[in-house]
């Protein structure tokens, strides 16, 4: 073993040349992270700058073919979907029914989510689980499930009018969005110190005035993100609809079911035109979310 | 234990002994199996933590994030339903007392250790309660805040007459602040000698 300057000398060029060594390690493990990261950011922009290019070259071409630009804006096929009538109806009905199932969704996700977070019990791991089903399950099974479910009392009883009638498209789209709601509940509440609540308690509050004032307050950016989520989910919807609520023109048509609908009878501009309709209010969604709600919530 | 009334009692022992469990105890968070719990001759053991009158500092302070400052010392008065008079009369002379007038439109986010701890004192004392429990409240301090809050705490507690259980590991902290001290040893608490105030 060497002492003195130099062997101080060596040690520091044994040091410099270990963190170099981590330097150009380093360097190659956040280029394969960026080349895996990448190509798949590229895929989703890829996907939407193709959507919105193959609307523009449309337009521009018949715009051409008329042989007036005036026409690029007011006969492209976004403002032709906007003006038609069945597509105007499901632009509703999709904005009617998501709002609908966000709302249920909420509505029962904030009791369950607060259940699963902070109360122990029997059963728990196994409603944990069933709650993850609508998740995983194969969209179409849920929609074939609730189908069969209403050929049963006492769902029959109410069948008639909830099985390819509107009830149905918001029932399914709720059946898979509330799934959703509630894993976000379940983390807003894990994320909330418990121990505000019991301070509350002991300041006079019962549980229900404790939750009511302290802990919904402070669980409102996740409600607000568990809403979205919902909302958005349920627009994307289709394989249960078209299942158990059907693809009814001017009845059951959503907007997911428009562009097969369109798609089915070769309008591909149309189909796109409402594909474009439904990226524009998912990422006004996901602004929202990522503006006002939770950031670092887990579903 | 026994702490009498008026008076400032000390628990203290080591990290992980049991001393939070015990204040939950206090505070009816935790139900007992045995033995009983007695706030001025009640008996309070299996009463409710919303009857029983103890004001809580918990060790986090879990302060109220969307809540301002004025609206954790008002919160247990509004809960009573306290007329708007009483309750602005109440939340001005603690926040004077506290030395918190300034923050009282604040949210606890950007508040510094030491004012976050002068609220949830504020918040625990607002509804004048029988006893006041506080868990390692100086324990996140730097020394000199921890002996600006050494002080408040004894000038409050005499001024507000309330009996005090501070739970610590800190023994200057014991020193400075006990009438009766208190020391938690394999789940047993044992009184050690009491009025040591070096003060």
């Amino acid at each position: 073993m060497s002492d003195g300057p130099e062997a101080d000398r060596d040690n520091k060029s044994d040091h410099t040349s270990a963190a170099r060594n981590v330097s150009v390690s380093n360097t190659a493990f956040m280029v394969s992270l960026g080349i895996i990261g990448g190509t798949y950011v590229s895929l989703i922009v890829a996907m939407l700058v193709a959507d919105t290019w193959y609307m523009a070259e449309k337009s521009v071409n018949a715009a051409e073919a008329a042989n007036s630009w005036t026409k690029l804006f007011v006969e492209n096929p976004i403002a032709a979907a906007l003006t038609d009538r069945k597509i105007r109806y499901s632009i509703w009905l999709s904005l009617t029914s998501c709002t609908l199932s966000a709302v249920f969704s909420l509505l029962v996700a904030v009791p369950i989510g607060y259940l699963l977070s902070r109360h122990q019990f029997r059963g728990k791991r196994l409603l944990d689980a069933v709650l993850d089903i609508p998740i995983v399950l194969p969209p179409l099974v849920v929609g074939l499930s609730l189908l069969i479910l209403f050929q049963y009392r006492p769902f029959a009883w109410i069948a008639r009018d909830v099985v390819y009638q509107l009830p149905a498209v918001v029932l399914a789209q709720f059946s898979v969005a509330c799934a959703f709601a509630v894993r976000t509940m379940k983390s807003t509440f894990d994320h909330i110190n418990p121990r505000s609540e019991q301070v509350a308690i002991t300041l006079g509050c019962s549980r229900a005035q404790a939750f009511g004032s302290v802990v919904l307050p402070e669980a409102s950016r996740g409600m607000m993100t568990s809403f979205t989520l919902a909302w958005a989910r349920s627009l994307g919807e289709f394989g249960p609809l078209l299942i158990f609520a059907g693809a009814t023109r001017m009845k059951t048509e959503v907007l997911s079911t428009s562009v097969f609908l369109e798609l089915n009878v070769g309008n591909i501009e149309a189909a796109v035109a409402v594909s474009l309709i439904m990226i524009l209010a998912a990422v006004t969604v996901l602004v929202i979310t990522r503006r006002w709600g939770l950031r670092d919530v887990t579903v | 234990m026994t702490v009498p009334a008026g008076k400032y009692g000390v628990l203290m022992g080591r990290t992980g002994s049991g001393k939070t469990t015990i204040l939950e105890c206090i505070l009816g968070l935790r139900t007992i199996e045995t033995g009983t719990i007695r706030l001025a001759d009640e008996d309070v053991t299996r009463l409710n933590p919303a009857m029983r009158g103890v004001g809580y500092v918990p060790q986090d302070k879990a302060l109220f994030s969307k809540m301002t400052v004025r609206e954790h010392l008002a919160f247990a008065l509004s809960i009573r339903q306290a007329s708007n008079s009483v309750i602005n009369e109440r939340v001005d002379d603690l926040a004077e007392s506290l030395n918190i007038s300034h923050l009282l439109e604040r949210t606890p986010r950007g508040l510094s250790g030491g004012e976050q701890q002068r609220v949830a004192l504020g918040r625990a004392l607002s509804f004048r309660p029988r006893v006041l429990c506080l868990d390692e409240p100086l324990s996140a301090l730097d020394s000199e805040t921890r002996k600006q809050m050494c002080q408040l705490l004894e000038d409050i507690s005499r001024k507000e007459q309330v009996t005090t259980l501070h739970v610590t590991h800190n023994v200057d902290e014991a020193r400075q602040l006990a009438d009766c001290l208190f020391q938690l040893v394999d789940g047993k608490i044992e009184p050690l000698e009491t009025a040591i105030k070096t003060t």
